[in-house]
């Protein structure tokens, strides 16, 4: 794969004719993203360091935002918790590992079922299709339709005393951690799917029969050949599921009751409030923290070089 | 109503038949191609941009409207953070606004909304007096918090600071008010509730909620604050860093201990909490009550011995707004007062503004039952057709002067407001 794109890219630094042709060939794309990324970001970025009061936004330069979003965050508060900003980022980080964990591990063994185990090929798309049916509907309904099901008088609190199992119904199931993780795994796992499963039918079928040949058993191929020739596919996925978790506040606030703190939900109710220049120095610190996990993502892989 | 608005919308209307007449002459070939006449553009409907939260949108009342009047109402639904910050920073998205008095704090010093002369409004003398001088059938009620009669007056059309007394320019005129109190599941609390601390009675633990748009859910922690003994505010609506502190201490001690199943931040999670039966005890609001009722599942909208948190919402017209658009927004705003869309509101446990209008569309004994807290005669229907209330029943914290004398304070906007989304923002991560 590599050696093709090398051969590809050598004549092309030759001629300058080409290279100008390749500088039109991006230029839409350029623009689509200086346009709708990079001066929006711009503007967060300034706005972050504005002051405001209730109903206008005041340019100016002061860090008073960013100071306001760690205030207090060197000592723990009366009740023995971090300050709020510390707290928020350590349960939406929470989430985002929980979330991660579970959707790589059930990502991974859909993907492998369906490249290895379906034989033919008809099949396997029509289950990948299958896979893809939840996501007709919008996600919001997904998310709400576990609400009438895990409730105090859901389906499973109903069944469960129906048949004797418990006395009372179990008040975790719902507007808790458990429905949160729960919700998101729901919604996200096809991210890891996608990319693991697409990584994983590029393998070399006759590798793995060396692998069985040389007497390796069926764990020893899968830990040795198969998830790192799928470490691509397993950091796309992951990229997708940690920036929509750590971004995420609909369905945290939908599966949490609204009493689970999140930094996106922070930065949306700072938004309703007018508080822009806040929010934006919330949006700022988060897309930091975002990158900086991206970015550890990365080193682990070169994405580039593999694709 | 439609005297003084004749002269001026004849001008535009007049201008655009001549532009179209000068069209027609021009592209004679293509009219008569497409059989199209040119007065066909003559007199073109003007369509209304309603920006407002959807609770108030209703399309019943837009519908009737344009049977009468021929102008469109166009609804914009967002939530009431929403409407204020469309009023800040788009005024030009909408032609009409409907929000509620405290979001006013901020709307009105960016200049971008319009006093509305009163004169031009019909029924302006007979607005009731608990908006232009707080007072419900001769008493004064509370007045803590953004009470109307604070913020009602401009100085000028064009003016960006309130008026302290009377003048003829309205910021908002009146549609909807009413006081809002705690909701409850009397079948699954089986015992009589007539305090706000009940909200935090750990007898309740697991099963209460409240609302979380900060600015009026810190309100309710007040009236719970205060009803459990902890404190004396001198103004609820406008709390010192010091007593926000307390009371969203107040709060984290009682979350921490599992006191609430949910928060709730829009109408339809609010009816499906006490629906399911996830929550037993919660602020509420009374339509959201109603339609917990329909659904039939016994809800109170419990009156309560420290009282109510009002609110109140209003028509008020963006800055620009001028021509054959700002004749339509008056002809809206003197049809609503008019007694029809009052009636209606009255029906579904709202308050009108203007009583006497209202009291003339609806039938005596519906106007005992919502206005005079008497028994229902007959059954008490909504306006939609479903059955509210059987014959015989009496309307929770019964007649007008009772729930509306009882108010404690208003809906508000704090000084300390970043403050306290600050800290209402620690309670959510606790």
């Amino acid at each position: 794969m590599s050696s093709t794109s090398t051969s590809i890219a050598a004549p092309v630094a030759d001629s300058p004719n080409r290279t100008l042709h390749a500088w039109w060939q991006a230029a839409p794309f350029t623009l689509v993203f200086v346009l709708f990324f990079l001066i929006p970001l711009g503007l967060i970025v300034m706005v972050s360091f504005w002051d405001f009061n209730e109903y206008e936004l005041l340019p100016a330069f002061t860090l008073r935002n960013y100071f306001a979003i760690f205030e207090g965050c060197s000592t723990l508060t009366e009740h023995g918790d971090f300050c709020v900003s510390l707290s928020t980022y350590l349960s939406t980080l929470k989430f985002s590992l929980l979330v991660w964990g579970i959707t790589l591990v059930l990502g991974f063994a859909v993907a492998y079922f369906l490249a290895f185990h379906v034989r033919s090929s008809g099949m396997q798309t029509a289950l990948f299709i299958l896979c893809t049916v939840p996501f007709w509907t919008s996600n919001v309904i997904r998310m709400i339709s576990w609400v009438p099901l895990l409730g105090r008088n859901g389906l499973v609190n109903q069944g469960l005393q129906g048949m004797g199992l418990i006395e009372t119904p179990i008040e975790w199931l719902l507007f808790s951690d458990f429905s949160v993780v729960l919700a998101f795994v729901h919604l996200y796992t096809m991210f890891m799917i996608v990319p693991i499963f697409n990584s994983m039918m590029r393998i070399d079928r006759s590798l793995l029969e060396a692998a069985s040949d040389a007497g390796a058993s069926a764990w020893q191929t899968l830990w040795n050949v198969v998830v790192p020739l799928c470490k691509t596919g397993i950091i796309i996925g992951s990229i997708f599921v940690i920036t929509i978790v750590m971004g995420d506040f609909v369905t945290i606030g939908v599966m949490g009751g609204q009493q689970i703190a999140s930094v996106g939900k922070i930065i949306q109710v700072q938004t309703s409030y007018l508080q822009f220049p806040l929010a934006a120095a919330n949006a700022v610190i988060l897309l930091a923290v975002v990158l900086m996990i991206i970015w550890c993502l990365t080193r682990l892989v070169d994405i580039r070089k593999e694709l | 109503m439609s005297d003084p608005i004749d002269p001026i919308s004849a001008t535009p209307a007049t201008g655009l038949s001549r532009r179209s007449l000068l069209q027609g002459t021009a592209g004679m070939a293509g009219i008569l191609a497409s059989g199209l006449a040119p007065a066909v553009h003559a007199q073109d409907k003007i369509t209304l941009r309603y920006l407002g939260t959807a609770v108030n949108q209703d399309k019943t009342i837009a519908e009737k409207f344009e049977k009468d009047t021929g102008i469109k109402i166009q609804y914009v639904a967002v939530t009431t953070d929403d409407v204020t910050k469309r009023a800040v920073t788009a005024p030009n998205s909408f032609d009409l606004i409907d929000t509620e008095y405290f979001s006013l704090k901020k709307i009105v010093p960016t200049g971008n909304l319009k006093g509305i002369d009163v004169k031009k409004i019909k029924n302006a003398d007979k607005i009731t007096p608990l908006f232009t001088t707080g007072t419900v059938a001769g008493k004064a009620v509370g007045d803590q918090g953004t009470a109307p009669k604070k913020v009602i007056y401009l100085e000028g059309e064009k003016s960006k600071v309130f008026a302290k007394s009377p003048t003829q320019f309205m910021s908002l005129i009146p549609t909807v008010y009413n006081a809002d109190t705690l909701g409850i599941r009397p079948d699954l609390i089986k015992r009589p509730i007539s305090s706000w601390a009940e909200l935090l009675n750990p007898e309740f633990k697991g099963k209460a909620a409240i609302l979380n748009i900060p600015s009026i859910g810190i309100m309710d922690a007040a009236m719970v604050v205060e009803a459990m003994g902890i404190h004396k505010y001198p103004d609820k609506g406008n709390m010192t860093k010091a007593e926000i502190d307390l009371t969203i201490k107040t709060l984290i001690e009682a979350k921490k201990a599992g006191q609430f199943r949910a928060l709730w931040k829009d109408f339809n999670e609010s009816v499906n909490l006490m629906a399911s039966g996830e929550v037993v005890i919660q602020s509420m609001w009374s339509p959201a009550v109603t339609a917990v009722r329909t659904k039939g599942i016994a809800c109170n909208f419990q009156p309560l011995k420290e009282g109510y948190r009002a609110w109140a919402a209003g028509f008020g017209l963006p800055a620009t707004l001028s021509g054959r658009k700002l004749d339509g927004a008056y002809e809206f705003i003197n049809w609503f007062l008019d007694g029809w869309a009052g009636a209606y509101l009255n029906r579904q446990g709202y308050y009108s503004a203007v009583l006497e209008t209202a009291k003339a569309k609806m039938e005596a004994y519906e106007w005992a039952y919502w206005m005079e807290g008497k028994p229902a005669a007959q059954d008490i229907k909504s306006p939609n057709g479903d059955v509210l209330a059987k014959a015989g029943a009496v309307r929770d914290g019964g007649s007008y002067e009772a729930r509306m004398g009882g108010i404690a304070c208003w809906n508000a906007v704090m000084d300390e407001n970043e403050y306290m989304v600050r800290k209402w923002n620690e309670f959510v991560a606790a």
